[in-house]
């Protein structure tokens, strides 16, 4: 299914963080929302997963408004990892990965089979069969955002919504929850902080800067070191990757781009 | 796009670390068993609280005497039908009563502020309960028994008022956040102890002092059968209400943007959190006092042994917090041959020790 975001504005407290943003999540590919801090990205994707109602616009799955939807009917559809930490609740990491049958059962209702195989299939799916009975909040930040991943697998979504999911991982555990990413051939919408991780694992690009959509499109379209500068600030060369063939941006972490005539 | 490692490398590739110290799920009994266990221990606890005494009475007899009148007997001639069936049963029963909605308050609000330190007392509704009933215990003489409703009814009142302020405060900007309701109720349970203790200070005989202090400390002197069926009523309801929103208190433990995610109406949930636990706890408190440390501890350890997984915590803390509140109030009783202790002082010397030995776990862990 395709996401497409419509005009969508987004104010806190009457302050507009998002103003009048276009994008479209197609089906099946990895769509990448960069941009700096405070840009929209996180703003954009509370929308789609319905955490923030739009001040203006829509959000569409296959053409229809999400708002329009029960929240558990359109949970079953877009699954959310947010970036955030919850409390420690003495969880198991199968009943947080359990907590993705949520929007599919009614008060009072337990698990049937089904439900058990789907948890089961999620866990396994990110590799943490065996870890089914630890404490959720034992994990190491990279298991942990594997068991999340999981769960938004059991909420067996026709799209994920990530924000930042690599956040606070050292590289290899990046890589590991990249690929799983993409294992999963779903629509997925996520943002990320390291443009090189952008390049290599997004089918499609949307740039933010200041709450605007500035550049849409495939990596080597977007990643150009005139929209480094201008939206970035800083100096950068893109190049091929040596062993992947993606563009792979080589920074000069010596100056800023207002500090380098041009 | 160009291929990385292929995800089931990478899946495989990471496998298990080697199980430290902690890291083990706490559910290790099954829960119906767990169930069973308590349900058992509440009826010998109940037994026991109604046999023991300042004139004991056997367990058969006791039995007998509560069939014969449950059966629609008519009471027997003698002291035992009144010490057993008017007396102890009732105050067993208030105990149990009690300490299952605490069970259940302390585990939802833990759940609706995301921290377990929180208890059915933070978001200030006990404070406003309070106040009602020392403002009965102290103007009633003067003004009518405070518009004849009563200690208890003044104390429900007050906590409706309570609830009332807090609900004003932290609805606002689209809100009811943890931290709204922390703060709102952290500052008016605070106010209205103003005037409660400003209230405490015009009291003027030494028996009136007595009530506020034993009001203020919490009892479950005061049972009568009659007054049994609110608080009975208010924690069926509460379990029910409680039990049917259970995955989503589940889906507030990771936070209000994954509950958002899963389907959640967080701002609505929290809202109807809200009332129950506000209603339930004006309930209790009206019919017993504030009663410390079990609703903050209950919960607690119910998650150690079952999880915390509400659709179990739930029906384990509620019977939980019944057998601890029986077994506390035979204490009460009967620690002292001279005078009765106050529940809340009894609870606070349980508690402490526990609450720090949980403190020292969470520490361990780090």
């Amino acid at each position: 299914m395709r996401i497409e975001v419509d005009g969508l504005r987004v104010a806190y407290d009457g302050r507009t963080v998002v103003a009048g943003v276009n994008l479209l999540a197609a089906p099946g590919e990895i769509t990448g929302l960069i941009g700096p801090n405070g840009s929209g990205k996180s703003s954009v994707l509370r929308t789609v997963y319905r955490h923030l109602r739009p001040a203006a616009g829509r959000v569409l799955l296959d053409g229809t408004d999400l708002a329009a939807l029960a929240p558990a009917r359109a949970a079953r559809h877009v699954a959310a990892l947010p970036q955030e930490r919850g409390g420690d609740f003495e969880l198991t990491v199968r009943e947080v990965v359990a907590m993705g049958r949520t929007p599919y059962k009614r008060a009072f209702a337990g698990e049937d089979e089904k439900d058990r195989r789907i948890v089961a299939d999620a866990l396994e799916r990110v590799g943490m069969t065996r870890y089914g009975g630890r404490r959720f909040s034992a994990l190491s930040g990279g298991e942990r955002q594997r068991v999340l991943l999981a769960r938004t697998l059991a909420q067996d979504p026709d799209v994920l919504v990530l924000d930042e999911p690599t956040n606070h991982l050292d590289v290899r555990h990046q890589v590991e929850l990249l690929a799983l990413l993409r294992a999963q051939h779903r629509t997925t919408l996520v943002s990320l902080h390291d443009l090189n991780a952008a390049a290599s694992v997004c089918d499609r690009l949307h740039v933010l800067h200041a709450g605007e959509v500035v550049a849409s499109g495939t990596p080597l379209e977007v990643l150009t070191p005139h929209l480094l500068a201008e939206v970035f600030g800083v100096r950068a060369a893109v190049i091929e990757h040596p062993l992947t063939g993606d563009p792979l941006i080589a920074f000069d972490h010596t100056a800023t781009a207002a500090e380098t005539p041009s | 796009m160009s291929a990385a490692s292929s995800p089931t490398r990478t899946a495989r590739a990471a496998g298990p670390s080697p199980t430290k110290a902690g890291e083990r799920g706490p559910r290790t009994v099954p829960v119906v068993w767990l169930l069973a266990s308590l349900a058992v221990a509440l009826l010998l606890s109940l037994t026991a609280a109604v046999s023991w005494g300042s004139s004991g009475v056997p367990f058969g007899e006791v039995w007998s005497t509560v069939l014969h009148r449950v059966t629609g007997g008519q009471p027997r001639p003698g002291t035992q039908d009144l010490i057993v069936w008017q007396l102890r049963v009732p105050r067993a029963l208030l105990a149990a009563l009690v300490g299952a909605g605490l069970g259940i308050v302390g585990t939802a609000v833990q759940a609706l502020v995301r921290n377990p330190l929180a208890d059915p007392y933070l978001l200030g509704i006990s404070n406003g309960a309070s106040l009602g009933a020392v403002a009965a215990i102290v103007l009633g003489t003067t003004t009518g028994g405070l518009f004849g409703v009563g200690v208890s009814g003044a104390a429900f009142l007050g906590a409706l008022l309570s609830f009332g302020l807090v609900w004003a405060v932290a609805r606002r900007g689209g809100g009811f956040s943890p931290l709204k309701l922390v703060l709102a109720g952290v500052a008016i349970g605070q106010f209205l102890s103003g005037f409660t203790s400003y209230l405490v200070l015009r009291v003027g005989d030494e028996q009136q002092t007595q009530g506020v202090l034993f009001w203020l400390m919490g009892s479950l002197g005061g049972a009568q059968w009659s007054t049994l069926v609110l608080p009975a009523g208010a924690v069926l309801l509460g379990l029910v209400a409680l039990q049917a929103r259970a995955r989503g208190l589940n889906a507030l433990l990771l936070g209000d943007e994954t509950a958002a995610g899963l389907g959640v109406d967080v701002v609505a949930l929290r809202r109807e959190l809200f009332v129950v636990t506000s209603v339930l706890t004006g309930v209790l408190v009206s019919v017993s006092g504030a009663i410390g440390f079990v609703g903050l501890m209950v919960p607690h350890l119910c998650r150690l042994v079952i999880g915390g997984d509400h659709r179990r915590l739930l029906p384990v803390s509620a019977l939980t917090g019944a057998v601890l509140l029986v077994v506390v109030d035979i204490v009460c009783r009967t620690a002292l041959p001279s005078m009765e202790l106050p529940v809340g002082v009894v609870t606070a010397f349980v508690g402490a020790p526990v609450l720090l030995f949980l403190l020292d776990r969470r520490l361990e862990r780090g």
